[in-house]
């Protein structure tokens, strides 16, 4: 009997396991796969299916008298024309300027901190460690109270601002986008007919392009605040993992300090800044805490998100079937960004 | 390889058969019965059994937590059903919960915008015409809780608008009892003259809520008579008249005063005057009691008088098993008796004609707000309405710099979007 001989197996035996092992395998699994199902995967597919329904919040989504739909709420939140659709669309243009943000200067401050703290020279790391990552322990809500204190009209940020000469903001009251702000400080107060004719979903160009409201930029330093911890985390895994071999031959090869963070690190860092960028992707295209224990969407709805925006048409406005649909259309958009990022990142030869 | 996919694959489809059957096994079971398996049926309509009530309400704060308990306890030794009363910490998402999984409370608040969405999926039992003091409400606040021409549920209490006066501001200022403004020119006046480098002379809220009495002083509103009228004459004169002033610098925002709302900038001082509801009277007593105030009716426009009212309703479940005991129960609530227990427990204004009386003699400062009963309009109660308002007052923040026909425009359109 050769080696060859015993090769072709029985199909669907599992190759390298005994029997046994196998079913020990899933009864030490099926606890978790049961509480994933019945907490995660039934509601989730309950949640489609209300997205194709129209049911009304009474009674279950399952029972006879809630009618299959089609994609109607989709197409009320993508192409209704109405109030719901450019509700969405305002959502949208609120989240991705607020990913747009968040996301590369989170990752960005996270790096940074990361290297200061893995430094062997520096004195008492321990403690910055523990500095760092203490607002993301913090649960979010006490954050944003903390944050509509700081950023209030007579709060410490503009009380700064005002010593140094500048009058702040309303923060938290004030919709007006940053972008079309910057623009009016250069004289261009309304744009240009061929951004502000056309439009997707109810909003027009040039109202895409309107930049995060202040509201908003305010939340989006509460993110970077609360997440550069977590990230600075990873990053400190990461580059404690890098043996210094590598770092000491780009030495000997006369790479400075800047080329061999660059051209070094960096690029042996490639796996935690996906983790890093997926997480962030992730956690910024769902903020929802910070949207109602803050602002509620106010002002101007240029805090609204999708996720808020679903919870609202759902609870508030007893639109289960649309809240569902935007619900989906967000997994959707995650989903996409999150293949793209990757291909971007993939290692080229 | 492929047969490591494959293997995979059967896995994930194990899972969702295993799903799916759950599933199967929920709908089959738990969520769909109705809930009017103990529950008879008698000649109202109701349900009647033996269960305990469950009463879910959003408090303002343990005065009103503690009234509506004792008043609940009350009744409950009266009548030998038991009675609970909770306290929601986010009313319309625990409705909405107790709706999906048709268990929710007997008797719960109820805002009149919420009451045609859950009036469309059956949720609400309307019991109003079965109420033996029906005829006792302010007929206002019958018409704020009447969709489709059925009276849903019966108005628990209200509050209306009005113009809240600091006093010693006002003297400070040189005026007197005389110049108390009755017209919107008097009111332009007054504040003009109570304006100076550390106040304003009126704070206003950034929302329809209160900007829309100046809308029905000058003839307009959102929705009058089941009509959507938002970009009518009168709608946009009113709103004309706020801008106006707001430019000018006699009139501001709360929030660009730097406070949370304009009560806060009138204790604070920052303004002068305010339209405001009777919740007022509360804040001032607890936050700044050393600020004297007078409440009058609020100025006439060129139509006349107008306010807004703002109430909530004892809505009963459609699923309760007990609809009977809730009706006594609501009837015991709203009794001139309890209604007047209230409003010296919490401030609100009994919603029956026949306590006004004693209400007013028990608070003869605050008469105004009652006598706005009379003329008051209320926000539109449509199905969808609340979205509109809030894209609407999401404008009206820029109110100062923006085109109110344009303004009202988009909320006239939204409304005959979810007009019925």
């Amino acid at each position: 009997m050769s080696a060859l001989a015993t090769a072709p197996r029985r199909a669907g035996s599992p190759r390298g396991l005994r029997r046994g092992e196998a079913l020990a395998g899933w009864a030490f699994t099926a606890p978790v796969l049961l509480i994933l199902g019945v907490f995660l995967l039934v509601p989730v597919l309950m949640a489609l299916w209300v997205s194709f329904s129209d049911w009304s919040g009474r009674g279950s989504p399952l029972s006879s008298d809630v009618g299959f739909v089609g994609l109607d709420n989709y197409a009320a939140v993508t192409t209704g024309g109405g109030l719901a659709e450019r509700d969405f669309g305002v959502a949208l243009r609120n989240n991705a300027w607020y990913v747009l943000l968040v996301v590369p200067l989170q990752t960005a401050l996270s790096l940074f901190l990361a290297v200061l703290v893995n430094r062997a020279v520096l004195r008492g790391r321990g403690a910055f460690r523990t500095a760092f990552y203490f607002p993301s322990v913090t649960s979010s809500v006490a954050i944003t109270v903390l944050w509509l204190f700081l950023f209030s009209t007579s709060g410490v940020v503009n009380t700064v601002l005002a010593r140094l000469g500048i009058a702040g903001p309303n923060w938290f009251n004030e919709p007006s986008g940053v972008l079309h702000n910057l623009l009016g400080a250069l004289g261009v107060r309304s744009g240009p007919q061929a951004l502000t004719e056309h439009g997707f979903l109810g909003l027009s160009w040039w109202d895409w392009l309107a930049g995060p409201s202040v509201a908003m930029s305010a939340f989006v330093l509460m993110a970077i605040f609360t997440t550069s911890g977590t990230f600075m985390l990873l990053f400190l895994a990461g580059l404690q993992n890098l043996g210094p071999d590598v770092d000491e031959a780009a030495m000997v090869d006369g790479a400075n300090g800047w080329q061999r963070f660059w051209r070094i690190t960096l690029p042996q860092l490639r796996p935690t800044l996906f983790t890093v960028l997926t997480l962030g992707l992730i956690g910024s295209w769902q903020v929802f805490d910070q949207i109602y224990t803050g602002t509620q969407g106010g002002p101007g709805k240029t805090t609204l998100t999708p996720a808020y925006l679903s919870y609202q048409s759902a609870f508030l406005s007893q639109e289960w079937g649309r809240g569902a649909a935007i619900a989906f259309i967000l997994f959707v958009i995650i989903v996409l960004l999150t293949i793209l990022q990757r291909w971007i990142l993939r290692e080229r030869r | 390889m492929t047969r490591h996919i494959s293997r995979r694959l059967a896995g994930t489809g194990a899972f969702l058969v295993a799903g799916a059957l759950m599933l199967t096994a929920c709908g089959g079971s738990g969520f769909e019965e109705p809930a009017d398996d103990a529950a008879g049926g008698t000649a109202t309509g109701l349900t009647s059994s033996d269960d305990a009530l469950t009463v879910l309400i959003g408090s303002s704060g343990d005065a009103e937590t503690d009234a509506v308990t004792d008043a609940v306890a009350a009744w409950s030794e009266d009548s030998g059903v038991m009675a609970d009363v909770q306290v929601a910490s986010d009313l319309p998402q625990q409705l909405s919960q107790g709706f999906a999984a048709s268990t929710p409370p007997d008797l719960f608040y109820l805002a009149p915008e919420a009451v045609a969405g859950y009036a469309d999926n059956g949720s609400l039992q309307p019991y109003g015409d079965l109420l033996a003091n029906k005829d006792d409400f302010y007929p206002s606040l019958v018409e704020n809780f009447t969709v489709d021409d059925t009276f849903y549920c019966a108005p628990k209490d209200f509050s209306t608008l009005a113009l809240v006066i600091n006093t010693q501001l006002w003297e400070d200022a040189g005026l007197t009892d005389a110049d108390v403004p009755t017209t919107w020119d008097e009111l332009a006046d007054v504040a003009e003259t109570l304006t100076t480098d550390k106040q304003v002379g009126l704070a206003l809220s950034n929302e329809y809520q209160r900007l829309g009495v100046f809308m029905a002083e000058a003839g307009g509103g959102l929705v009058v008579d089941d009509e959507a009228v938002a970009d009518s004459e009168g709608s946009v004169e009113g709103l004309e008249y706020v801008r106006t002033h707001l430019t000018d610098g006699t009139f501001a925002y709360a929030a660009d005063l730097g406070a949370g709302w304009p009560g806060e900038a009138f204790g604070k001082e920052l303004a002068a005057m305010t339209v405001e509801g009777n919740w007022i009277t509360g804040a001032l007593t607890n936050d700044f009691p050393d600020v004297d105030y007078q409440v009058i009716e609020l100025p006439a426009g060129p139509a006349g008088k107008g306010t807004l009212q703002f109430t909530n309703c004892w809505g009963m479940a459609a699923d309760s098993p007990n609809q009977e005991a809730a009706l006594s129960l609501v009837e015991h609530l709203t009794s001139t008796e309890q209604q007047l227990a209230f409003s010296e427990a919490f401030g609100p204004m009994p919603s029956i004609q026949s306590a006004a009386g004693d209400w007013t003699s028990a608070n003869p400062d605050l008469a105004a707000f009652l006598d706005g009963a009379e003329y008051a309009q209320f926000p539109p109660t449509w199905a969808g309405a609340t979205d509109v308002i809030t894209d609407l007052n999401s404008q009206l923040e820029s109110l100062g710099t923006g085109d109110p026909r344009e303004i009202l425009g988009g909320a006239q359109s939204n409304l005959e979007a979810i007009a019925e």
